[in-house]
C-alpha cells in the first residue's frame, strides 16, 4: 500500500480527461445530425452529367430518387447492359412509376405534398428514349417538380 | 462518520472511447454534399388532341438531334452560340418583330414594364440523343435566364441575383420567367 501513495506523490501530475467524452460527443452529434445515409443500394450504374447551373435539393423528405443506367456487373447476365430504371431497390417499368410516385407522396404529408421533388439520376450516356417515357409517367401521376441530377464543373463559362 | 462515506462513483473512462467509435462511425457514412441538379417543372398532363397555339415569333425551337446536333430554328449551330441566341430571344431588346412580343405587365419594384411574356422555349429531342447532350443543352438555357436575371438585379438593386432577398427575387424572376417546355417527343421520320 505503501508504494502506491508514494507514486502518486511523487509522479507526473494527470491530466484531467473527464472533459474529453463531452468534446467528442459534441462532435459526434455534429456529425449525426449532417450524415445523411445512402439511399438504396445502387442496382444499375449511372455517371452523372455535368452542369454549371445547379440547385441545390433542400429537404430531404421531399426527394424521391428515380435512378437510370445500365445494370450493375453482377447483374448484367440477368438483366442485360441496356439502360434499365431502378425505384427503391428493385428493377422497374416504366409503367410502375405511377403506382410508385403514388405510393411515396402517401408517405409525405399532406402541406408537404405539392412541394415534391423527383430528382432523376441518370447516366449520361442514356438515351433519350426512356428519359421521355419516364417524363411523361411522371407527369401523368402529377409529379412535375423534377431535378435533373449532374455533378458541378470547373469554370461557370463555356470558352468563346 | 458514517454519512461522511463516499459514494462510489462509476468508471466514466470507456464513454469517451463509445463516444470515439460512434463518431468514427458517422464520420465514415456521412456525405456531406447534398444533391445538386437542374430544377425544372413538367408541364401538367394535357389531352393529347388539344393543341396549344402559340404564335411563331414567341417560340424558339431547340432540337437536339439524334446525332446530338444542336438545331436551333432549323439551322444547325454550335453549342456556345445557344445561350446568347436564347438570351436575345428572352430579351428582345430591340422589339424586333421577329422575336417575342413585349407585353405590359406590372411588377412588384419595377412598375409598369413591358416583357416578352409570351415566350416559350420548346426543347425537342429524338430517342436516340444522348441525355448529357440534352442536360448540356438545357444548362445552357437556364443559364441564359440567369444570366438575364442576374444582370437586371444588378442594374436595379446594385446587387447579384443570389444577394437578393426574397421578394425581389421573385419580382426579377417574375421579369424573366422561365419556360422552358420539354415537349412531348415528337416522332421524326
Amino acid at each position: 500500500m505503501a508504494k502506491f501513495k508514494k507514486s502518486s506523490k511523487g509522479g507526473s501530475q494527470e491530466i484531467n480527461a473527464s472533459s474529453m467524452s463531452d468534446v467528442i460527443f459534441m462532435l459526434l452529434f455534429f456529425f449525426m445530425t449532417v450524415t445523411t445515409m445512402k439511399e438504396v443500394e445502387y442496382k444499375v450504374q449511372f455517371q452523372l452529367p455535368e452542369a454549371t447551373e445547379l440547385t441545390k435539393l433542400e429537404k430531404k423528405s421531399l426527394v424521391t430518387y428515380i435512378y437510370i443506367g445500365p445494370p450493375t456487373i453482377s447483374n448484367r447476365a440477368r438483366m442485360g447492359s441496356e439502360s434499365r430504371i431502378q425505384l427503391n431497390d428493385k428493377y422497374a417499368e416504366v409503367s410502375d412509376i405511377q403506382d410508385y410516385i403514388a405510393q411515396e407522396k402517401g408517405n409525405m404529408r399532406e402541406e408537404d405534398q405539392p412541394y415534391m421533388t423527383v430528382s432523376l439520376k441518370i447516366d449520361k450516356d442514356t438515351n433519350m428514349g426512356i428519359v421521355n417515357d419516364v417524363k411523361q409517367a411522371l407527369r401523368k401521376a402529377y409529379a412535375l417538380k423534377i431535378s435533373y441530377a449532374a455533378t458541378g464543373k470547373e469554370g461557370k463559362q463555356i470558352e468563346h | 462518520m458514517a454519512n461522511k462515506r463516499e459514494v462510489p462513483q462509476p468508471n466514466t473512462s470507456s464513454t469517451a472511447d463509445i463516444a470515439f467509435l460512434l463518431l468514427i462511425f458517422f464520420l465514415v457514412t456521412t456525405s456531406m454534399a447534398g444533391d445538386k441538379g437542374l430544377s425544372t417543372r413538367l408541364p401538367p398532363p394535357v389531352d393529347s388532341d388539344v393543341e396549344q397555339k402559340v404564335e411563331e415569333r414567341n417560340t424558339l425551337v431547340v432540337l437536339v438531334s439524334q446525332e446530338n446536333k444542336i438545331m436551333c430554328q432549323k439551322r444547325e449551330i454550335e453549342l456556345w452560340e445557344l445561350r446568347d441566341i436564347a438570351k436575345e430571344f428572352i430579351e428582345n431588346p430591340y422589339n424586333d418583330i421577329h422575336l417575342p412580343k413585349k407585353v405590359p405587365v406590372t411588377i412588384d419594384f419595377f412598375g409598369q414594364v413591358e416583357i416578352t411574356k409570351p415566350h416559350v422555349i420548346s426543347l425537342q429531342n429524338d430517342r436516340s440523343t444522348k441525355y448529357s447532350k440534352y442536360i448540356e443543352v438545357q444548362n445552357e438555357l437556364i443559364a441564359a435566364y440567369n444570366e438575364l436575371r442576374n444582370e437586371l438585379s444588378l442594374r436595379t438593386f446594385g446587387k447579384p441575383f443570389a444577394e437578393l432577398d426574397e421578394d425581389r427575387q421573385k419580382a426579377v424572376a417574375e421579369y424573366y420567367p422561365q419556360k422552358i417546355s420539354e415537349a412531348e417527343p415528337k416522332e421524326y421520320k
